[in-house]
């Protein structure tokens, strides 16, 4: 994002302070992080030093202090998810990407990330990449999920979703 | 439809949707919860729009896309009206079949019914589903009757009916009376009355005050929230007006966690549409009262589902809460009162304006009325979204709704209140759930999840799971929350690990004595509940982990012993390919050689349990 | 003023005073870290619980944070509190086992032994240096970034503190001793936040006496002439 394009973004939330977390999310969906000078302007204009906006993008999970990858993986460790079985849905995606979660893939295809619960208990485990659902998940059809979104691997899209 | 200017326009606006509704024209509803999202319902939808199009009778014949109808397990869910015939299990391929048999002819699709699992009697409208029949779905019940985006659809099924009997014909005080004798407590999880909350909100000093509503939802495992924000967002609003007007509060924010954009999208048309027809912002309906709402979007951070935490996060502060005894209500939200409440609670509003407290408290126990709606999720057949009067028993809900336990496993626990709950036991399955009882057995009600456990779960890994996630989540401010959930989840994961003592048990009741007594807010006061409780009802699981090493449920990889059974063995190789560190050895069975039996290195062995995976032959044993 | 009574003694306080101040005050000991009155009290570390009762009901919380009411009884010696404090000084002696403040406190509390694994941490984050950096010296250099176990005071980023000013007020608050300022010639460095400034000289004596940046920072606040510090604040008296 330009200068300008922050400047116009925090001018439609009227510069307030309390806006702060709605622009970084802005910000964050644009960019898929919050890159360094981003923060130093939004810091000036709604006049909220540094360290308190560091502390902000560093205490909420949503902000990302690191470019993310072009596809980014959540695999759901909610309670339901984990029962059945979300960590191995997780060791698998860890294996096939070779990236821990928080981590994003040297060539910046894939990000990996654990969400704490999607809200779609009923169909766990749940993999969402990129916005798209992939419910009732097995380690077995982990790779086949991962092929649809990798643009050399792919053939055609027909996802679950 | 313009701005509405009083209850009687609303009424006539109301009589124009219905008189130009025709109940017994066909219409096509899909389920649109992220439930059946997740299953593929877009798909569904999209087959239904082609064969419309296609099709030269399919003119004036109506999709809707309406909020989630609970029976996830059984997505996607469609619905024909005006039989009201339910099909489950969609497939994008059966749209055709439905438009031609069911929409045209009237005729039933045998294959897409719900069939009872005992008598295997194929059963056609949705209320006789079992699923369906001990619940009362008072709540949550339009969602599967109206399309989320439309606010046609809400007030065709008798919504913003309450609001202006409330603004024109009921005092604020007469409010506040009404919700304090149907006694709605809390719905997200601390069971507080509402009514005296909103009472002392009302009371408190200052011109300015706010009503929040909390949709950060953290608890894993729980979705009504997401469910009830995302398919009837105009319920919680017309709650949020009527309870502004009692408290005398005229801005409010709808607190959403981020990791729901859909509900964000819906509640923010839904805030929008009221806008336009005047039922929100400057002089509601000509009746004098102003309200307008904002949203409000969450960070990811579970610490906000505490209200301190939550205000905090609204003005832009990191959500760290603050010590109890200052109340929201008479200083929260910029220090001043303001009134936060959960989705559901807001839900509950119009219900108790329209019908009343007397009608309300006819439902329930004596100590907790009206109905609550839990998600039902875990190792249960029928996974969901329920709605039950409080009073109904656990055996109830897990068996009559939710079907028991699939596979024909034993039943072990439920686990109730999230990460701030605790594991009730099969001993105690006969328990009338309500919010005393759930306390008084060591869990609480939480905001609802309610997550089934069998034999195949280790409950020494769930309270490592719970203590682990709360570390996570932990704000970090004070020492007893902080180092009290890392020094619980350190001493499970030895536990789990094989390298747990019997003096383990009496450090983690320890810690969590401390954690609990000491701690500034809500996450830590109960962030040992989960491991207190097992400990409480399954200690002879971890003493096993402790003193045999043994984890009886096969779950803590690293007590676990995977074994090929040479007798069994086909010799493919296929668990020696797709073992990731080599530890598998034999030969593989060919036209030229005889082959040998595979066998698995335990030195190597990771217990990732690839090998029991890959087998096709059942010759990996695990124990 | 307003009355209430600590251990079966009668004291008061001022009406936005807090149980912990007035309790020093009365010289009545209770172990605390993370309260200093030059700030906002916090409640952090947790070591000042003591057992409120009022209105009929006792709860545990934190003396530097609970305000002084009428009627409400203090105890701050019972079972529960005394084996909350013990837990908590032994947490985080396992946090910062070599910092010998907490050695001490520990002793005094009663703790025999460290039953969790021993961490090498030394800052027991209880943000006195942050919260004196904002509420007082107004300069906002440092402050509490990431959460849960692994929440840390740090400067933006991590790298050199850009806003500190190298007051040193930091540096004395710190109740563990363990951020670090040095003098070498004519430079001024805070250690831990990795900030070294240098330092202007006075035009009489010819010392070195402040960070150029911080005097900078004070004539702009204060709206002072240039020439303002071009003396040192000895050599003008």
């Amino acid at each position: 994002m330009t200068r300008s394009e922050i400047d116009a973004m925090i001018d439609r939330y009227e510069a307030k302070e309390s806006s702060i977390l709605a622009i970084l999310q802005d910000i964050q969906a644009k960019e898929k992080y919050l890159p360094r000078e981003a923060l130093e302007l939004v810091g000036e204009r709604l006049r909220i030093p540094l360290n308190k906006i560091y502390r902000i993008a560093t205490f909420y999970r949503a902000f990302s202090l690191t470019p993310r990858g072009l596809h980014e993986i959540q695999v759901c460790l909610g309670t339901a998810c984990h029962v059945r079985g979300g960590v191995r849905i997780l060791d698998r995606i860890s294996t096939e990407l070779r990236i821990r979660p928080g981590e994003t893939t040297s060539d910046r295809k894939f990000s990996l990330d654990t969400v704490n619960c999607l809200g779609v208990c009923a169909s766990g485990p749940i993999m969402v990449i990129d916005g798209h659902y992939f419910g009732k998940m097995s380690p077995a059809q982990v790779k086949g999920v991962l092929d649809q979104f990798d643009a050399d691997k792919r053939e055609s899209l027909n996802g679950k979703d | 439809m313009g701005r509405i200017n009083s209850p009687n326009e609303l009424e006539q606006f109301r009589n124009e949707i219905l008189s130009k509704r025709d109940p017994s024209q066909p219409c096509v509803t899909v389920c649109g919860g992220t439930g059946c999202h997740a299953s593929g319902c877009h798909q569904v939808i999209d087959a239904f729009k082609g064969v419309l199009q296609t099709s030269l009778k399919g003119n004036g014949i109506n999709i809707r896309v309406t909020g989630c109808h609970g029976f996830c397990e059984r997505g996607p869910l469609v619905v024909i009206y005006p039989q009201k015939i339910l099909y489950q299990r969609v497939k994008p391929e059966d749209a055709s079949k439905i438009f031609e048999e069911t929409v045209l002819k009237g005729k039933v699709v045998e294959s897409l019914l719900y069939e009872h699992p005992v008598t295997s009697q194929k059963i056609v409208h949705e209320e006789e589903v079992p699923f369906y029949q001990k619940q009362m779905r008072i709540i949550f019940g339009n969602n599967g009757n109206i399309d989320p985006t439309s606010v046609e659809d809400y007030i065709a099924v008798g919504g913003y009916r309450a609001l202006p009997k409330a603004l024109f014909t009921m005092t604020p005080e007469a409010i506040i009376q009404e919700v304090k004798e149907a006694n709605l407590r809390g719905r997200g999880g601390g069971g507080f009355p509402a009514g005296l909350k909103w009472e002392s909100c009302r009371k408190a000093h200052g011109d300015i005050k706010y009503v929040i509503c909390n949709a950060d939802e953290g608890d894993p495992g729980a979705y009504m929230d997401r469910s009830l924000l995302e398919g009837n967002p105009h319920s919680v609003l017309e709650g949020m007006i009527i309870g502004a007007y009692a408290i005398g509060a005229h801005e409010g924010y709808v607190y959403v966690r981020n990791e729901y954009p859909l509900a964000v999208v819906n509640i923010g048309i839904a805030i929008e549409q009221a806008r336009k027809l005047g039922l929100l912002g400057k002089n509601i309906l000509e009746s004098g009262f102003d309200f307008d709402v904002k949203v409000s979007r969450g960070g990811g951070a579970f610490v906000c589902g505490e209200s301190s935490a939550l205000v905090a996060s609204v003005a832009g502060e990191v959500g760290e809460p603050r010590a109890k005894h200052i109340h929201l209500v008479e200083s929260g939200l910029w220090d001043r009162p303001t009134n936060l409440n959960n989705v559901e609670t807001w839900a509950n509003v119009p219900v108790i304006t329209l019908n009343g407290a007397k009608w309300y408290t006819r439902i329930g126990t004596e100590g907790s009325k009206g109905t609550k709606i839990f998600s039902l999720v875990g190792k249960v057949n029928n996974t969901g979204l329920v709605e039950v009067p409080m009073g109904i028993t656990l055996r109830e809900i897990v068996y009559d709704i939710g079907g028991g336990i699939p596979g024909g496993k034993k039943f072990k626990a439920v686990q109730t209140g999230g990460p701030s709950g605790g594991c009730i036991p099969e001993s105690l399955i006969d328990l009338p759930v309500d919010f005393d009882r759930l306390t008084e057995v060591g869990s609480m009600m939480g905001s609802g999840g309610m997550i089934v456990m069998d034999e195949s779960t280790c409950m020494v890994d769930v309270a490592k799971y719970f203590t682990n996630f709360l570390k996570d989540e932990s704000c970090g401010k004070c020492t007893s929350c902080r180092e009290g959930t890392k020094r619980m989840h350190e001493i499970l994961m030895e536990i789990a690990e094989g390298r747990g003592t019997i003096e383990h048990l009496d450090l983690l009741e320890e810690l969590g004595w401390v954690t609990a007594e000491a701690s500034l807010c809500g996450l830590g006061m109960t962030a040992p509940n989960p491991v207190l409780s097992t400990i409480r009802y399954f200690r002879d699981e971890y003493r096993e982990h402790i003193i045999n090493k043994r984890c009886p449920a096969k779950v803590c990889r690293a007590l676990l012993q995977y074994r090929i059974l040479s007798d069994v063995c086909t010799m493919c190789g296929r668990c020696a390919k797709a073992c990731p560190v080599e530890a598998i050895t034999g030969k593989r069975k060919t036209k030229k050689e005889k082959g040998e039996p595979f066998k698995i290195d335990v030195e190597k062995c990771t217990k990732c349990g690839m090998c029991f995976e890959t087998c096709k032959f059942e010759a990996v044993e695990v124990e | 003023m307003i009355p209430f009574v600590i251990d079966g003694q009668l004291v008061e306080g001022r009406e936005d005073a807090n149980i912990l101040e007035v309790a020093v005050d009365a010289g009545v000991e209770i172990p605390h870290l993370c309260y200093n009155e030059s700030v906002k009290p916090y409640g952090a570390c947790r070591l000042c619980l003591v057992e409120v009762v009022r209105k009929g009901k006792s709860r545990m919380t934190t003396a530097c944070t609970y305000p002084v009411m009428e009627g409400i009884e203090v105890f701050t010696q019972t079972e529960k509190v005394q084996r909350a404090r013990r837990m908590i000084i032994e947490l985080i002696l396992a946090m910062c086992p070599g910092d010998k403040l907490i050695q001490d406190m520990a002793k005094e509390l009663g703790v025999q032994q460290v039953r969790f694994k021993q961490e090498d941490k030394d800052c027991i984050l209880c943000g006195l240096c942050g919260r004196v950096c904002e509420e007082v010296v107004g300069a906002n250099a440092i402050q509490f970034a990431f959460r849960g176990d692994r929440r840390e005071m740090l400067p933006p980023f991590g790298g050199e503190a850009m806003n500190c000013i190298a007051c040193g007020a930091c540096v004395v608050v710190c109740p563990v001793d363990v951020i670090k300022m040095k003098e070498e010639a004519d430079e001024r460095t805070i250690i831990r936040w990795k900030r070294a400034l240098k330092m202007k000289q006075c035009k009489v004596c010819g010392n070195y006496f402040a960070p150029w940046f911080q005097l900078e920072k004070f004539k702009e606040k204060a709206k002072l002439p240039k020439d303002f510090f071009d003396v040192c604040y000895t050599c003008r008296s």
